[in-house]
Order: C-alpha cells, then structure tokens, then sequence
C-alpha cells in the first residue's frame, strides 16, 4: 500500500498541471479558497472527487491533486449521484457554472437537490458564457449584449439560490471569488452540512463580462450593498447604518436607516427559515443589497443514506443464494428418461 | 408446426367427444386492452410448461393503457405456440382465436389458419360494438367466415350465470370473463385446473368473493367444454409433452432473464452492480426486477432522464461498482454523449436496448431490430463499442453475463441488443448452475507504477486496457475526462500525434476482443455451400425453423446467428466466404446486411420486415426457396 502522508498545506491540493484560466480570471481566487480550505476541514486527497461538467469552471478538477471527473455538459450531478451512490464515503464537490448547471444541466441540478445528495455544488456565477466566446447565459440580466444577443438580451435570468431553494435545496449559501476571507467559511459550512449544499460564487469573468458584479463588488461600493448574513446576527449593512426589516402589511422586505444604534426592528437572521431565505435571494439588487453568507440551511436526511438504509434493511434475512434465485417462479423438473 | 392434426379415436374419454391428437398448436387470445388477455395468457402459459410441453409466446399489445373501448386499436392479444416438439416461434399461423369482441376478431382473424377454430363471444357483438369494429353486419351470420370454423356463444352471460351467486356487479363480474374462457381452454387441451385455483386463490387473499367467482367462472369454462352438447368444431386437443433435456425448468421472459443475468454477471465480475434508468416501454421490466433484488448487491436508480441514468452508471463504474443503464431506442439516443464519455474514460459499462420500432416514438410495443446502425456507428468521433445481441428469452441470460465479462476485463462500454419481442416472450428455461459458470473477477489497480506517477492510461499489453483506479485509493489520485488525454499520463492533450495514437489504441483495444471471443458456429448445415441465412437477435426462431424445413426439403442451406454484433468474429468472413449466397433476414430495412457487406465486401442479400410482429418461418422458408432458384 502506499503511504498516507498527512497533507496541510494549500499546496499539497494543487496538482502539477499548468492552469489554463484567462489571466485575472476569477477562477484563480476561488481555487484558492478551495485549496486553502481542504486542509481545514479533515479532508483525505484519496477520499475527495471533484465531478465537474463542462465550462471554464469545469476545469477546476484537473488542478485538484485528489480524483476527479471532468465529465459532459450539465451532467455533473448525474455524475456524481453514481460516485456517491456507489461509495458513500466519498467526499463529492461538484464544480459547475451558470451555463452548465443552470441551462443545459439544471434538470439535474434541480432532482440533486431535491434528492439532497450529500455533495458541494459549487456554482460560478459569471453572468456570461466564457468558454464558447461570450455569448449570454441563463443568468445574464435583461439587455446583455452579446454575440448571440447584438441587440440586447430580452430574457429574464434566473437567480441560482432561488432556483435552489424553489428546488428542495436544504443548505444554500452566497459568496464571492475575491471573498478570501469570507469564502473558506462558507465551504467549511457547506462541506459540514449533511446533504446537497448549494453554493453561488460570483465569479467576473475579465474577458467577456468584467466587473459585471462591480455595484457591490468593487471596494468602493461593497460596503453600501453587500449584506452579510450571520445566523442569530441582525441583517445590517453600510457600516451598521441601514438594515432589513420586514414590513408585515405589505408582506415584503424593506431597507430600514438605523437611528442611534437602535436595530430592534431590524430581522434577525434564521438560517433555518425557509420564507426568510426566499425573500432574501428575491431582493432586487440596487434598492436591496446583495445578500452573501449562509443564506438558508436546515439539514435533513441525504439521499445516499436513504438508499443505503433501505437497501441493508430490505435485505436483510433474505438468501443470497443465486441458483436459489434462477430456481423462483414458475418451475418444473423433467426426470431422466428410463 | 401446427399443422399435423389428425383426429384418434378416443375410447376413454366419455361418449361425446372426439380428440384431436397435435404435434403442436397456435392459441391466440385476443380481446379488449380491459378483457385481461395478457393475464389470460400468461396463465395459459404456466399451464403449458406444467403439463411439460415446449412453449414459445407472444405477447402483443397496444401503446395505450386502456384504449376506448371496443376499438380495433385497443385490441390486446396474446399467442402461445406449444407442443411435443421443439418450439422456436409463436407460431405462423394461430390454429385458435378466442375473440372477446368484433374488434378482436376483425383484427386478427386474417392471421388464422385456412380451416382454424374461432370462439367467439356473441355477447359482445353488440349493434354499438360491430359498429366500433367496422363491421355492417355481423361477420358471424353473414358468412364471411366461412373459411374457418366458428363456434359462437354468449361467454358474458355464460359467466354472469357461473358468478351470480357471489353478487358482484355487473361490471366486476364480466371481469370474469377471462376466466371462463381460460377454462375452455384449459378444457380444450386437456389442462389441470388446480394450480390455476391457486394462484387465483392467493391473487386475491383480500378479497375470496373475487376469488370465488373467478373460480367458479373457470371451472364453469371447463365445465361447458365437458358438457355442452355443441359437437362440431369444439373438440379436445391433445398434445403430449415434449421430449426436453433432463432437468429443472422455469418460464422466463427476456425482461427477467436479462435482469438474472446482469445479477450473475455482477456477481461473477465481484461487484456490486449499479442500475441507472429511466423508465421506458419496452425495456422498464429490466428496471422493475432488478429493483426487487437488492440483497444481490444490486443498486437501482430512477434517473430524473435517460442522460441522468447512463451518467450515473458511469459515475457508479468511476467509483468502483458494475454500472448498467437500460433503455430502448429513443432513450439510447439521449444516452450518445454519455456514451462517448465511457468511451474515451474507457470505464466498464453495460447499456441494454430492448428495441422497438422507430423512428423518434415510433412503435412503443412494438418489436424491431433497428437500431443496430445506432449502436455500431451512433456516436460523435470515432468511438468503437462493443455491441452483443440476444436471440431469445432465455439467451439473455448467458448474453448479460458476456456483456458484463467484456465490460469489466476490458475497460469498454458494452451495448446489448434485445427487442420488445424478446423482452415479453416467454419460453420454458433450463435453468443453469451458477457453479458451472467460470468468474471473472474485475482488478481495481491499488499500486502506484515503479516510475512513482499515477498513469491511469497505461495499456496491459495483452487486451490493451488501462487499470481500473477507483476513488479512495490512497496514493493514486488522478483526474479522467471527456478532454483527449496523453497517452499513458492520462493528463489532457491535444497534439494531433496524440489523438492518433489514442484513437489507434482505442479501435485496437475493441477491435482485439474479437481474440477473446468465441469463433462464429454454424447453427445447422455444413461450413460452406449454396446458401447461408445469417440472422442476429430475435429472427433466431423461424431463420432456425425456416432453414430446418428447408433442410428436409433437401435444400443446401445453412444458418449462421451472430451474438457478437462488434467486434464480429474473427472467423465469420471467411466462414460466410465459403458460401455461394448469403440472406440476412431482420426486423429493420438492412442493417447487418450492410455491416456485413463493409466488412468482408460479400454481396449479403436483405430479407426485411418491419410490421412490429416477428418473421413468420414461412417467409424465411419463401426467401430461401427464392434464393435458391
């Protein structure tokens, strides 16, 4: 057998192969984060599988030294039902983007998470189509010009966490690919959380959508529009100055100014709250903030555990014997003549 | 065949009735989809293969689940071919057709024998239901059936009398019309009533009023074959039972053959197996009897689409289990990509295409061999796939084990061809000894290579596969994909030397099984001569029985039946070398036909039929008469 060599460092997780990113693509931050992260929550190289589809960000794995699948288009999640399926003990992450998880794969990623396979989605949100040259993707806004929409795009985007959480998802969280800090906490909580874990990573693609998420991405302007939710914690933001607070009458969120400190009327955030969680990711950004953080996360059984429990319990006391098996049903035996 | 009748004097059979004495017999029940005429069927069929004759049947039925009724599309039948000799077909020709209605009589009747028996059930000819058939009159009192003999009753109010005790309503009792006509039957040829009382019995343990009045219908069928002074055309058949091998029998359609055998193949291979699908006609059978089998160590998955299942199976595979997939035509289309992904990350992998007519929906019920194009050319690249074929019920079996074997020993996606023909036929099955079986046991690579770096591309120089490396094996992380990869390295690569050289070891690696396969046998006839019939998948029965007949005509005829589809055996061109003429019949407008031609440039005749029902031998019979001119 060969050696397990305890691995701590961020490099031990990178493998020798060049990566082939854009300069200045915000893919480089997020694996990063990732590597950086891995050794900070008890994972084994031998027991990790990154499954990927197909996209800028499915190139992720190949830069991972545990096993990885760059598998097709969209299919990642079917992907990886089978590996964890098959091998519980497997510590699934799931790289995907807009295109590939929400357009050509989100059939997929709709039935992963309603199942609630215990896996990481981790889905860059680039807005934009990088790999096939910039044309728009299911999550680009209204108007995005593109070489496929010269004129503007008409479509409405879905918003990924709403998509999930419209979906069964159970753990649903927001970050950045600069969020450095930010980011390896929300994949410790994703990783610990027992089921599918959909996080939404705001990735800017330099080449074809730069500083699309500048409004609350750029330093100058993240601190009036980035919301950092903490669970127990009141939803404030820009510096304490303004909060969310819940208008009863009109059954809707609303931006509230805090008047000498006092946040009493300000919500609470309950990670555990469904109908907070929706009309946390339905907040229309520029009025509203951008809600980052744990968004929603309420643990229930996963999928492969339940598969497992039921396959043990069905069979157990029952033969295993395989002639006895082929012999079931509507038999009969001929003697040798005389 | 169902032609040799002749009528014995019978002295121990009571007064009233003459026997008629068969080597074999065509029963077709066809009725309304509500009538229960597969459930007729099958029962018959059980009390076949207990009175130890040889059986072949064929279930035919309508894409709906329940037509309207009384409709000629909603016609529902089932036919049995048995006897004392050896049986291959359901029969050409049925000898008897029980119509439950006008409709059933109007669309099978044509099918009949030239002197055949109906029964017919003239409740049901009703001025409402002639009209939904077609007809102007009824076909029983205006003579036009004057090329067979009738025998028409009123079987709904013969069973409303048998049940009335039981007071049922008048809809749930003529449920047990069925019933009453199974005993006819049962009557007809001479059939033990008793394992048919109980599995009714147990059939309906909730509720015995309902098994009561099926009873009582039943006996009441048997009892009016016994009794009913009619004479005439009803009369007993007897057929002995067949000369078969010593040993133990069951019934087995192709659906749960195959399912058996993909749970043989699993356990020979020494792995769990993993069943990715996704509901379709005619191949979700598979998926329904592998479902019950978990404590085989079988893992069933209802996919979310037909893309979702073959990616799980090859995610299954990547992890270490026996991944498997099964569908039928249009669902294997979905599956190309995928496909090509098990390809070129050269993982084990079993696709099954229970195949139906096409294309797009098609024929859903309906059995064809088309999608043989599909399974050897279907796929974006050059992308080589090993492509078997079953030829009945009970050679799924042995197929799946080979699919399995080839899938696991060689690192490949492996297709296997059934049909819906074969998925719903069933026959008696000599059931084999798993001890006979030699295992195959799958090799996960758990060592790093001297050279101290992973290479999951490296080729065993013999069957060229590369090492099967399953996620949590320390030390061998590494990363595969649907990218071209460097040889041996397995990392990405997109230098043209490179892909030639995969693309090579690839075509090598399939091409080279056919080193690991049996050589092609002939199944009768000499090596060589005048004529070969090559057939491949559920043809098997009538090209065997057409080229039998032949045979005994004197004909220099020969049949050959390919089971490996690609890579062909390495034998098989020279062998078809050897004879002047070679006729392939299928259900399909000619595929083998053209595979055969690319690729030992022979002049191989078509023989084709795509009308959703099997060849009838008498066609192949004609084809080879034709042929030989």
């Amino acid at each position: 057998m060969n050696a397990v060599t305890p691995i701590t460092r961020p490099e031990d997780w990178a493998t020798d192969q060049e990566v082939r990113w854009c300069p200045g693509c915000g893919d480089y931050a997020i694996l990063k984060a990732v590597q950086r992260t891995m050794p900070e929550i008890g994972a084994t190289r031998e027991n990790t599988v990154f499954v990927s589809g197909i996209g800028c960000s499915s190139r992720f794995p190949y830069y991972m030294e545990t096993y990885g699948f760059h598998t097709i288009h969209g299919r990642a999640p079917a992907v990886a039902t089978g590996v964890k399926l098959a091998n519980p003990e497997l510590d699934v992450w799931i790289i995907t983007g807009d295109g590939d998880g929400l357009s050509i794969g989100g059939n997929h990623m709709l039935h992963l998470l309603r199942r609630n396979l215990d896996v990481q989605v981790l889905l860059f949100n680039n807005e934009i189509y990088g790999l096939t040259k910039g044309q728009y993707s299911p999550t680009s806004r209204v108007g995005t010009k593109s070489p496929t929409t010269p004129f503007g795009s008409v479509e409405r985007p879905v918003s990924p966490c709403a998509f999930a959480l419209g979906a069964g998802a159970r753990f649903v969280a927001r970050t950045i690919d600069t969020a450095q800090k930010a980011m390896p906490e929300i994949l410790k909580s994703a990783h610990a959380h027992k089921g599918a874990s959909f996080v939404e990573i705001f990735q800017n693609c330099i080449v074809y959508n730069d500083d699309v998420f500048a409004d609350f991405t750029a330093k100058k302007s993240a601190p009036a529009n980035q919301l950092h939710l903490v669970d127990g914690a009141p939803m404030l933001f820009d510096g304490g100055a303004r909060g969310i607070a819940f208008d009863a009458a009109a059954m809707a969120l609303r931006v509230v100014d805090i008047l000498d400190g006092d946040s009493s009327g300000v919500l609470i955030h309950d990670v555990s709250s469904k109908l907070q969680a929706q009309l946390l990711v339905d907040m229309p950004f520029g009025p509203f903030p951008m809600a980052l953080g744990v968004i929603y996360h309420n643990p229930a059984p996963s999928f492969e555990a339940a598969v497992t429990l039921q396959n043990a319990t069905v069979s157990m006391g029952k033969s295993t014997d395989l002639n006895a098996l082929l012999r079931k049903g509507q038999s009969w035996e001929v003697s040798p003549r005389e | 065949m169902a032609t040799a009748f002749k009528t014995v004097s019978n002295d121990n059979d009571g007064p009233h009735k003459e026997q008629t004495q068969a080597e074999a017999v065509v029963v077709r029940f066809a009725g309304d989809s509500g009538d229960g005429m597969q459930l007729t069927g099958g029962q018959f069929t059980l009390s076949t293969a207990l009175a130890g004759e040889d059986f072949s049947t064929f279930p035919d039925f309508p894409a709906e689940i329940r037509a309207p009724q009384g409709t000629t599309f909603g016609v529902s039948a089932f036919q049995i071919n048995f006897g004392s000799i050896d049986i291959d077909t359901a029969g050409d020709a049925p000898d008897v057709l029980v119509a439950m209605n006008p409709a059933a009589l109007k669309t099978n009747v044509r099918d009949l024998r030239h002197g055949g028996l109906v029964i017919a059930d003239t409740g049901e000819f009703t001025a409402r239901n002639l009209a939904k058939a077609g007809y102007d009159v009824s076909p029983i009192d205006d003579g036009s059936l004057g090329r067979w003999q009738v025998l028409a009753f009123d079987i709904s109010k013969l069973t409303l009398e048998a049940v009335k005790p039981f007071g049922l309503g008048n809809k749930e009792a003529l449920r047990c019309k069925n019933m009453w006509t199974l005993g006819l039957a049962l009557w007809m040829f001479d059939r033990d009533r008793a394992p048919l009382t109980a599995w009714l019995r147990s059939k309906f343990a909730k509720n015995p009023v309902l098994a009561d009045a099926n009873i009582a219908a039943l006996n009441a069928g048997h009892a009016y074959g016994e009794t009913a002074e009619i004479g005439g055309p009803l009369k007993q058949f007897k057929v002995d039972p067949a000369v078969s091998a010593p040993g133990f029998y069951r019934t087995v359609t192709g659906g749960e053959s195959l399912a058996l055998g993909l749970v043989a193949g699993a356990k020979l291979a020494g792995l769990p197996m993993f069943f990715g699908s996704y509901p379709i006609t005619p191949a979700s059978p598979i998926l329904h009897a592998l479902a019950k089998l978990k404590e085989f160590g079988v893992t069933t998955f209802q996919a979310e689409d037909e893309i979702a299942a073959i990616c799980s199976a090859i995610g299954a595979s990547y992890a270490g289990q026996l991944g498997i997939t099964s569908s039928s035509g249009p669902g294997i289309a979905l599956k190309g990509e995928a496909m090509g992904l098990a390809i070129i990350t050269e993982l084990p992998l079993v696709i099954v295409n229970s195949q139906r007519g096409g294309p797009s929906t098609g024929l859903p019920t309906k059995t064809e061999q088309s999608d043989l194009y599909q399974a050897v050319y279907g796929r974006n690249g050059d992308a080589p796939m090993v492509v078997l074929s079953a030829r009945s019920p009970s050679d799924c079996f042995d197929v799946a084990i080979e699919a399995c074997r080839l899938a696991t020993q060689f690192m490949t996606p492996v297709l296997l061809l059934t049909d819906g023909y074969i998925a719903n036929a069933a026959e008696p099955w000599l059931v084999p000894d798993m001890d006979d079986y030699a295992p195959f046991p799958a090799v996960f690579h758990t060592a790093l290579p001297a050279t101290g770096k992973v290479a999951p591309y490296v080729r065993d120089p013999a069957t060229l596969k590369r090492p099967w490396i399953k996620p949590g094996t320390p030390g061998l992380m590494h990363r595969i994909g649907g990218i071209e990869k460097g040889y041996g390295t397995g990392h990405i690569n997109y230098e043209g030397d490179n892909h030639q050289r995969m693309t090579d070891a690839r075509h090598d690696k399939i091409e080279g099984i056919a080193n690991f396969i049996p050589e092609q046998a002939v199944e009768q006839g000499a090596a060589g001569g005048k004529l070969v019939v090559v057939g491949w998948g559920s043809t098997y029965g009538p090209i065997r029985k057409g080229v039998q007949r032949a045979r005994a005509k004197g004909h220099d005829v020969s049949h050959v039946h390919i089971r490996h589809i690609w890579p062909l055996p390495k034998n098989l061109g020279e062998l078809l070398k050897g004879f002047d003429k070679v006729l392939v019949p299928e259900m399909n407008t000619g595929q083998l036909k053209t595979v055969l031609r690319d690729q030992f440039l022979i002049d191989a005749k078509p023989l084709n039929k795509v009308t959703g029902h099997p060849f009838k031998i008498a066609e192949i019979e004609a084809a080879i008469e034709e042929m030989l001119k």
